[in-house]
C-alpha cells in the first residue's frame, strides 16, 4: 500500500489533500466534517481583523452547459471574531491531532503579526500561511496581493512572521504578477519554509447583459474578484513548475489552482508541489470528492510503483524547457480509427475553420480524409473528437537528425519542409 | 458444487440489454448530476451510492466504482442485469423530472462491476477469526449475501443448499435474456474467494434437523426461499406438458425443456413469473404465446415495462379469463376458459377454449410455513430474502442478507 504521508516544509500531515484557506474552511466544524470525510489538513479561512462581506458574493463561467468550470468569489478574509476562531482552531487540533491545521493571516502592522501570530501558535496550529495573495477588497487596503506583488514588502513581513513564528511559515503568492519567480525568491529571502500558490487571479467573471452590471452583482454594483476552480488549473500548473525549477528557490511548494481530482493532483505533485489544496471543487460538490482523490492517487502511485509521494514529486520538471530547445524535426500527424469514427465531423469543422486545412469530407462515407502532407499535427482534430482514441497522433520518420532552434541558428542545422503554409 | 451442462435450453436467448463500451460508459457517467442524498440512492434496497460509483466512472477510476458497489451489494454484479431499475434507482433519476432520459444507472453498474470480474479485482479480505460459525439454509442471494458479510465480521459460514449447484433463484430463476445460469455461478464464485464458507450442496435441510443444525452453530440463517408452483387444481393439470412456470424455468435454465413442434403455449398468471415465462415461451421459437390473467391490464402485479417488451416480443395476453380445464388426451391440446367480470366472478355461457401444447401455470409458490414455525421465538435464528418478505427481487435479497448479517454478529459478539 503506497503511503500519502505528507510533509510540506515541515507541516506533516496524513494525506495530501488540504482544504484551502477560503469558505470550506471557515469554521471548526466545517474543517472536522472534512477531516471525517478524508482530507489531510487544512489552512484555515484568513484571520486578520474580521470584516464585513456583501451579497452576493460567487460567480461561475458555464461551458457547455456545465457550471463551474471557472470561478470567482469577492469576499474577503473571516468575518467571525478571533477569539471564536482560536477557540475552534484549538477544539479541532484537540480532536485531529494527526491532521495538519495551518492558520491562515493577514493583518498590518509588525504588533498585529506578532500577536496573531502568538495567538496562531497558542491555539495549536501547525503552520502559518501568510495571505499576500488576494486580489480584491484587502489589497486596496495595502493587504493581500498589495504585499504580494512588492518583492520588498513580501520579505520584510515574512521575515517579521519568521522571527514570531516556532512553527513553519508558508507564504501563499499571487498569481497577478508578471513573473512569478522573484516573489518565491523574496519569501525565501524572508526566511519562509515553503510558499503556496496560486492564489486567485484577478477577474471580472462574467456580465448580467440585461442588467449592464458586472457579476456577481451586488445591488447596481460587481467588482473585480479573484478567478478559481478547474479552468485556472493550467496558470498555477506554470506558475508552481517556474518556482520548482528554479534553481535558487528550493523551497517546497503547496499546490493550489483548480485541483479537482486525483488526475489533477498527480499533475502538481509532478510539477514539484508536495501538499494539495482545494477549494472550488469542494464548493462545488463538497468535502465527500475526497474519496475519489485519495483512492485515486493511492491507485495511480501503486500503478507506477512509487512507495511515497517523494518518489515521484517533481519528476515531470527535467521536461519543461524552453522552446528553444524543442526539436523542430519531430514530426506528428494525425490518424482516424475508421473504426471508431462516428462520421460528426467536428475534426473536419476544426481544421478547416481552426488549424491548417488538411482534413475533408469524403464521398460514400463519413469518415473524414486526412491530407498527411498538410498536417501540421497540430493536435486540435483529437481535442474535438468526442471518441476517446478515435484519433490519434502518429510520429513519422523523416530521416532528419533532431534539431532544435538554437542549433539552427547557432550551428545551421537543417530544418525539414514547412507544412501547412500554404 | 456440480458443474452446469454447456447445451442448456436457455443458451439460444441473447443478451437484451447489452454492455456499454467504455467511451459509452463515460459519455453516461458524465451526464449525471451527482446528486446529494440521491434518490437513485434511497430507492436503492441496497442503498449503493450511485452518484459516487458514476462519478468514479467519469474520472477513470472504475475499481473504485466497482468497489463502491460492492460495498454496499455484493451481488452488484448479477443486480445489475437482472434488477428492474425502471421502478427502482433509474425510475427515480431527477432527469425523469426534467423530461430527459434518466441515467442509464444499471449499465453503467454492469460496466464497472464485469471490469472488476473481468480485472479479477477483490476488494474484501475475512475479518479476524471470531471463533463463531453460523449456519446458513439455502444457497441463495440472501444467504450468499449474508455470508460474505459475516465472514467480513470474522465468523464462519457454512451455507446447506439441497441443489447441486448455489445461487437459488439467480442460478435457477432469472430469465436468461438478463442473465443466465453460469454467469450466476461465476458471481457466487467470485463472492466465495473471501474463504471460509463451507459448501454443502445436494444437502436439503428439513426443519426437524435444525436442533442438530443449532449445537453445530452459534446462530442460523434461513434463506429458504419459496416453496413449490401453487397448483391450479383445475381437471387436467396432470396432463403432460403442463408445469409449474418456476419448476419449467428451473430446468430450461438449468438443462433442457423440450418445445419441439410445439405451437402454442398458454402461461396462466400476471404477475413477474408469468411475464417472464410468456417471453422465454417466445425466445425458444414458440409461434403463439398467450398469457391468461384473471384481471385486467392495469392490475396484473407483473412490470408494465416487462409486458410492454413482451407485446413488442409477439406475445398476446387474455385479461378477465380464468382456466377451469386442461384437456388432451395423454397430453395437453388446449385450455378450456371462462370470462370473469369485474368481480373476478365466471360470468355463465362465457367458456372458450384456446389451442396450447405447453401450458406453464405461474400462480404464485408455496410459503415454507414450517420453517417460520421452526424460527418462531429463537433469538438465534434469523432470515431473509424470498422466504421472509414473500418473494421479490434479487436487491432485496441482497439487502436482507447483508442486513441480517450484522444482526447475527451483534447478537454474536453481544451474547458472548
Amino acid at each position: 500500500m503506497p503511503s500519502l504521508e505528507t510533509n510540506c516544509g515541515g507541516i506533516k500531515s496524513p494525506n495530501p489533500f488540504w482544504l484551502a484557506s477560503a469558505p470550506p474552511a471557515n469554521s471548526g466544524g466545517q474543517i472536522q466534517r472534512a477531516f471525517d470525510a478524508g482530507w489531510g489538513g487544512a489552512v484555515w479561512k484568513t484571520l486578520g481583523v474580521p470584516i464585513q462581506n456583501v451579497s452576493s458574493r460567487f460567480g461561475a463561467t458555464n461551458v457547455r452547459g456545465v457550471s463551474g468550470a471557472g470561478f470567482n468569489n469577492i469576499e474577503l478574509i473571516t468575518d467571525r471574531s478571533l477569539e471564536t476562531n482560536f477557540k475552534e482552531i484549538y477544539e479541532t487540533k484537540k480532536k485531529y491531532p494527526k491532521h495538519a491545521v495551518i492558520v491562515s493571516l493577514m493583518v498590518e502592522t509588525r504588533d498585529e503579526w506578532k500577536d496573531i501570530i502568538k495567538r496562531s501558535i497558542d491555539a495549536g496550529g501547525d503552520g502559518l500561511e501568510l495571505n499576500f495573495g488576494c486580489p480584491h477588497g484587502m489589497c486596496e487596503r495595502g493587504m493581500g496581493s498589495a504585499v504580494g506583488q512588492e518583492p520588498k514588502v513580501n520579505q520584510e513581513i515574512t521575515s517579521w512572521a519568521v522571527e514570531y513564528s516556532s512553527i513553519p511559515v508558508l507564504v501563499k503568492l499571487t498569481p497577478n504578477v508578471s513573473d512569478i519567480i522573484p516573489h518565491g525568491l523574496a519569501a525565501k529571502r524572508g526566511g519562509a519554509h515553503g510558499v503556496s500558490l496560486i492564489n486567485t487571479i484577478k477577474s471580472i467573471i462574467g456580465v448580467d447583459i440585461d442588467r449592464f452590471v458586472p457579476e456577481p452583482r451586488v445591488a447596481g454594483l460587481s467588482t473585480n474578484g479573484g478567478y478559481c476552480g478547474a479552468a485556472v488549473k493550467p496558470i498555477a500548473l506554470h506558475m508552481v513548475a517556474a518556482l520548482a525549477r528554479e534553481k535558487q528557490f528550493g523551497l517546497p511548494i503547496s499546490g493550489i489552482g483548480g485541483i479537482s481530482n486525483w488526475r489533477d493532483a498527480v499533475e502538481f505533485l509532478l510539477l514539484g508541489s508536495s501538499s494539495l489544496q482545494v477549494c472550488t471543487e469542494v464548493m462545488l460538490r463538497g468535502y465527500r470528492i475526497v474519496e475519489d482523490m485519495t483512492e485515486g492517487l493511492t491507485d495511480y502511485m501503486r500503478s507506477h510503483k512509487f512507495e511515497k509521494l517523494d518518489d515521484f514529486i517533481g519528476k515531470a520538471i527535467p521536461a519543461y524547457s524552453e522552446w528553444g530547445n524543442l526539436d523542430l524535426n519531430y514530426e506528428t500527424i494525425a490518424k482516424i480509427d475508421p473504426s471508431k469514427c462516428i462520421g460528426c465531423h467536428l475534426c473536419v469543422t476544426a481544421c478547416q475553420d481552426g488549424a491548417h486545412q488538411c482534413i475533408y469530407p469524403q464521398e460514400n462515407t463519413r469518415v473524414p480524409r486526412i491530407d498527411e502532407s498538410e498536417c501540421v499535427g497540430c493536435n486540435l482534430c483529437k481535442i474535438v473528437c468526442p471518441v476517446p482514441d478515435c484519433i490519434d497522433m502518429v510520429q513519422i520518420q523523416n530521416g532528419l537528425p533532431a534539431t532544435t532552434w538554437n542549433q539552427h541558428v547557432n550551428d545551421g542545422m537543417k530544418l525539414r519542409p514547412k507544412k501547412g503554409a500554404h | 458444487m456440480a458443474e452446469l451442462p454447456r447445451d442448456r435450453s436457455e443458451s439460444v436467448f441473447g443478451d437484451y440489454k447489452g454492455s456499454y463500451t467504455r467511451d459509452a460508459a463515460l459519455a453516461e457517467a458524465n451526464r449525471c448530476l451527482f446528486c446529494t442524498d440521491a434518490p437513485c440512492t434511497q430507492a436503492c434496497p441496497t442503498h449503493i451510492d450511485v452518484p459516487q460509483f458514476i462519478r468514479k466512472i467519469a474520472t477513470g477510476n472504475v475499481k473504485g466504482s466497482a468497489r463502491t458497489i460492492f460495498e454496499s451489494n455484493i451481488l452488484g454484479m448479477s443486480c445489475a442485469r437482472v434488477c428492474p431499475v425502471e421502478v427502482l434507482c433509474v425510475g427515480k433519476c431527477v432527469y425523469n423530472d426534467m423530461h430527459m432520459q434518466p441515467i442509464n444507472i444499471g449499465k453503467l453498474q454492469r460496466y464497472a462491476t464485469d471490469k472488476a470480474f473481468d480485472e479479477k479485482w477483490d476488494f474484501f479480505e475475512a475479518g479476524k477469526d471470531s471463533g463463531k460459525s453460523v449456519g446458513l439454509i439455502g444457497g441463495g442471494p440472501a444467504s450468499l449475501a449474508c455470508a460474505h458479510e459475516l465472514r467480513r465480521f470474522g465468523h464462519k459460514a457454512t451455507i446447506y443448499e439441497k441443489r447441486p449447484v448455489l445461487g437459488g433463484l439467480n442460478t435457477t430463476g432469472v430469465a436468461p435474456y438478463k442473465m443466465k445460469a453460469d454467469r450466476s455461478v461465476e458471481e457466487l464464485e467470485w463472492i466465495l474467494q473471501i474463504g471460509g464458507i463451507d459448501i454443502k450442496t445436494n444437502t436439503e435441510i428439513t426443519v426437524d434437523q435444525i436442533p442438530e443444525l443449532e449445537k453445530k452453530h452459534q446462530a442460523l440463517f434461513l434463506g429458504v426461499g419459496l416453496g413449490i408452483d401453487t397448483p391450479m387444481k383445475v381437471p387436467g393439470e396432470d396432463l403432460a406438458n403442463v408445469h409449474g412456470a418456476v419448476d419449467w424455468i428451473e430446468k430450461m435454465k438449468t438443462s433442457r425443456v423440450s418445445v419441439e413442434g410445439m405451437k402454442h403455449a398458454v402461461v396462466v398468471g400476471g404477475g413477474n413469473t408469468a411475464l417472464d415465462a410468456v417471453r422465454e415461451a417466445r425466445g425458444l421459437g414458440i409461434d403463439r404465446v398467450t398469457m391468461l390473467y384473471r384481471g385486467v391490464e392495469a392490475h396484473m402485479s407483473g412490470y408494465g415495462h416487462e409486458w410492454k417488451a413482451g407485446e413488442t416480443e409477439g406475445c398476446r395476453a387474455e385479461w378477465q379469463v380464468l382456466p377451469v380445464a386442461f384437456e388432451g388426451n395423454g397430453k395437453v391440446e388446449r385450455v378450456r376458459c371462462i370470462k370473469l367480470d369485474a368481480q373476478k366472478k365466471p360470468i355463465a355461457g362465457t367458456e372458450f377454449t384456446i389451442e396450447a401444447d405447453l401450458v406453464l401455470v405461474a400462480i404464485g409458490q408455496a410459503k415454507l410455513r414450517d420453517f417460520t414455525n421452526a424460527m418462531a421465538g429463537k433469538k438465534n435464528v434469523f432470515a431473509g430474502g424470498d422466504f421472509q418478505n414473500g418473494g421479490k427481487e434479487v436487491v432485496n435479497a441482497a439487502a436482507e442478507g447483508k442486513a441480517a448479517a450484522k444482526q447475527i454478529h451483534e447478537f454474536l459478539m453481544g451474547g458472548a
